[in-house]
């Protein structure tokens, strides 16, 4: 179990493009309310605030510095909550 | 170092001197195996508290018609049994009792990660017992929906859910906290040298339950919390008449509630672990494959909440996919089964206490497993659904396991625990009675069931009366047994022969430490070389 003493420093330009994918992504989710989905407009909003939320994880919440064991346990856990929705869906959509 | 240093570092962590004194310097410690002596006996008085229910309820049960209790009594106990066994007993007891004093002796750590988040998780487990129990002083008198709080009868009913409900969800807080606590202990604490495949397996299934405690425990939170908007502001999340669904209730519910099945049984798999290599001395068969299996039922443990619901209206393709995974779970907790009856073959065997309620946890857990598998399958569940069946079948796994696991580990640490040994004669009387009352209570239930009786009725019909008597009896034994259980600890913590380091011959960490242990349990942390069961 090693400690983190070589803290990873991320250039400032970094954090800037990540702040403007951040900021595209969310114009992006406001413009795609236009467009009619049907069903699936909730999975489109769903998507997008995912891709969003996953880079602030991997970006300014340092998941990419880290222990290779917390690389696997984060996306891991999200896998297994979205195993859990699914498997509700099948209930209802079934129904 | 001197002789008078020398002493003070072999001082039991009872004798040491802190700021307070007498009660306060317990309520206030944060020294782990304090704490864990702290649920100990809020645990066992609320145990105790639901095995009174329950003989009260087995008495109504002795004959048909009102024997002992009105119908309306009759559904306030057998929720609070429910309540009180279910949130106050099985899911914190054997992680909070036995892992909050072992876990960090055993992985060579001087106390968990955060001792005051440690305080704090008991705090709150009395803070949520103090309120779910308050619903028995309040007008309109304890709730009546069985432990499930099955939606819409519980934002109907007028007896008082709520504090039952929002004491469960501060229970809920307590878990969350424990299951961090026990995590981070043991990815940040494990003594140098005990690499992930050298820790022994009662911290491994410390480990699957702390994962289950932190994943699952909120979606029960918010849940109940969705009972209360329901109750007061009739929001009409699971009110089919304000365009709610009843069922996402159940959902919601067994998705924590079927995992919690797991939070109870898997440190229990973790005390047999211990137990049966100490008194077989032998080596533990297939020790990655009980690893492995543990977090497999962790894991496939989410995924099978649905056989609770499968006569609840769920469509087609959730029945079948929820009755695979619910066969998918047997796999791993038979592999188990397999591997500590390996361990048992051409052993050399002690036959003490915590070995007899170790073997018979495999006997009983088998039949509470089997019986499970019939309660999997589609078509015989639809016949057995609420019927008497399920609550065999439910207390052979949670009591027949958790409990037998519980009393078995109780008998296996106690030298340490409380430095003294306990009658031995009197260990095993006790056992013998208690697994005779045992399944002389639930054995019947199980043709009871199959037969159609229902359960949380009070009364039933003249032909199923035989073996309700059988069963009766068999509570009255159960308790005997119980009572000869603690007498004989009670008393031998008192007076019993004062204890040796290692009185059964363990080879894990704890054994190594002095009974009672010290404050900071090791003087030096240990370097460790070996694997955790190095018998031969």
């Amino acid at each position: 179990m090693e400690n983190h003493t070589d803290a990873h420093i991320v250039p400032y330009k970094m954090y800037l493009y990540i702040l403007g994918g951040l900021i595209m992504l969310t114009l992006i989710s406001v413009a795609v309310t236009e467009i009619e989905f049907g069903e699936f407009s909730v999975l489109v909003a769903l998507v997008l605030a995912s891709i969003k939320a996953t880079l602030v994880l991997i970006y300014f919440m340092h998941l990419k510095f880290d222990n290779k064991i917390l690389q696997i346990m984060v996306p891991a856990i999200f896998i297994l909550v979205a195993l859990v929705i699914i498997i509700v869906f099948l209930d209802y959509n079934y129904r | 170092m001197t002789q008078n240093e020398s002493n003070q570092t072999h001082v039991s962590f009872r004798d040491v001197e802190t700021r307070f004194k007498g009660l306060f310097a317990w309520v206030f410690s944060t020294d782990h195996k304090r704490i864990g002596l702290l649920y100990l006996y809020s645990i066992v008085t609320f145990f105790l508290t639901g095995v009174a229910l329950g003989i009260a309820m087995k008495l109504e049960l002795m004959a048909p018609g009102r024997d002992v209790m009105d119908p309306e009594t009759y559904n306030a106990i057998f929720t609070l049994h429910g309540v009180i066994m279910i949130f106050l007993v099985v899911v914190p007891g054997l992680p909070a009792i036995f892992g909050n004093f072992f876990l960090p002796i055993m992985i060579g750590a001087k106390d968990v990660a955060f001792p005051k988040l440690n305080l704090m998780s008991w705090w709150l487990y009395v803070l949520g017992a103090l309120v779910a129990l308050s619903s028995l002083f309040m007008a309109d008198g304890p709730p009546d929906t069985g432990w499930t709080f099955y939606a819409p009868y519980s934002f109907k009913t007028n007896t008082n859910v709520l504090p039952a409900v929002i004491g469960a969800f501060i229970l809920g807080f307590s878990s969350i906290l424990t299951g961090i606590n026990f995590i981070v202990t043991i990815h940040r604490l494990r003594a140098p040298g005990m690499g992930w495949f050298k820790m022994p397996l009662f911290p491994w299934t410390l480990y699957g339950t702390g994962w289950i405690q932190i994943l699952a425990t909120p979606i029960v939170g918010i849940t109940l919390l969705m009972i209360v908007g329901e109750r007061l502001f009739s929001i009409g999340f699971f009110d089919p008449a304000l365009g709610g669904d009843p069922i996402l209730y159940q959902h919601l519910f067994w998705i924590y509630s079927h995992p919690a099945v797991y939070i109870m049984i898997l440190p229990a798999m973790g005390a047999i672990s211990e137990i049966i290599p100490t008194f077989a001395n032998k080596t533990i068969f297939g020790y990655k494959a009980i690893v492995i299996s543990t977090l497999a039922i962790a894991f496939v443990g989410y995924f099978v909440w649905g056989h609770h619901m499968f006569t609840s209206g769920m469509s087609g393709t959730a029945l079948y996919t929820f009755s695979l995974l619910t066969f998918l779970v047997a796999i791993p907790s038979a592999i188990k089964v397999f591997n500590w009856v390996s361990t048992l073959h051409k052993a050399s065997i002690q036959l003490e206490a915590p070995f007899f309620w170790a073997v018979s946890f495999v006997f009983v857990f088998m039949i509470g497993g089997l019986s499970g598998l019939a309660l999997g399958a589609l078509a015989t569940n639809v016949h057995l659904h609420d019927t008497a069946f399920v609550v065999a079948h439910f207390h052979y796994i949670v009591f027949g396991g958790v409990g037998f696991a519980f009393l078995g580990a109780i008998h296996y640490w106690f030298p340490k625990m409380w430095g003294r040994m306990y009658n031995k004669k009197r260990a095993i009387t006790g056992w013998v009675l208690f697994f005779i009352g045992f399944n002389t209570l639930y054995l019947p239930m199980f043709f009871l069931g199959i037969s159609g009786m229902p359960r949380r009725y009070y009364d039933y019909v003249e032909r199923f009366h035989g073996p309700n008597i059988v069963s009766t009896i068999g509570s009255w034994v159960l308790l005997i047994g119980l009572v000869v259980i603690i007498y004989n600890l009670v008393r031998s913590a008192k007076k019993g022969e004062p204890a040796v380091k290692n009185p059964w011959g363990g080879k894990t960490l704890e054994w190594t430490v002095d009974s009672p242990p010290t404050l900071e349990n090791f003087e030096d942390i240990p370097e460790v070389t070996k694997g955790p069961y190095d018998y031969r």
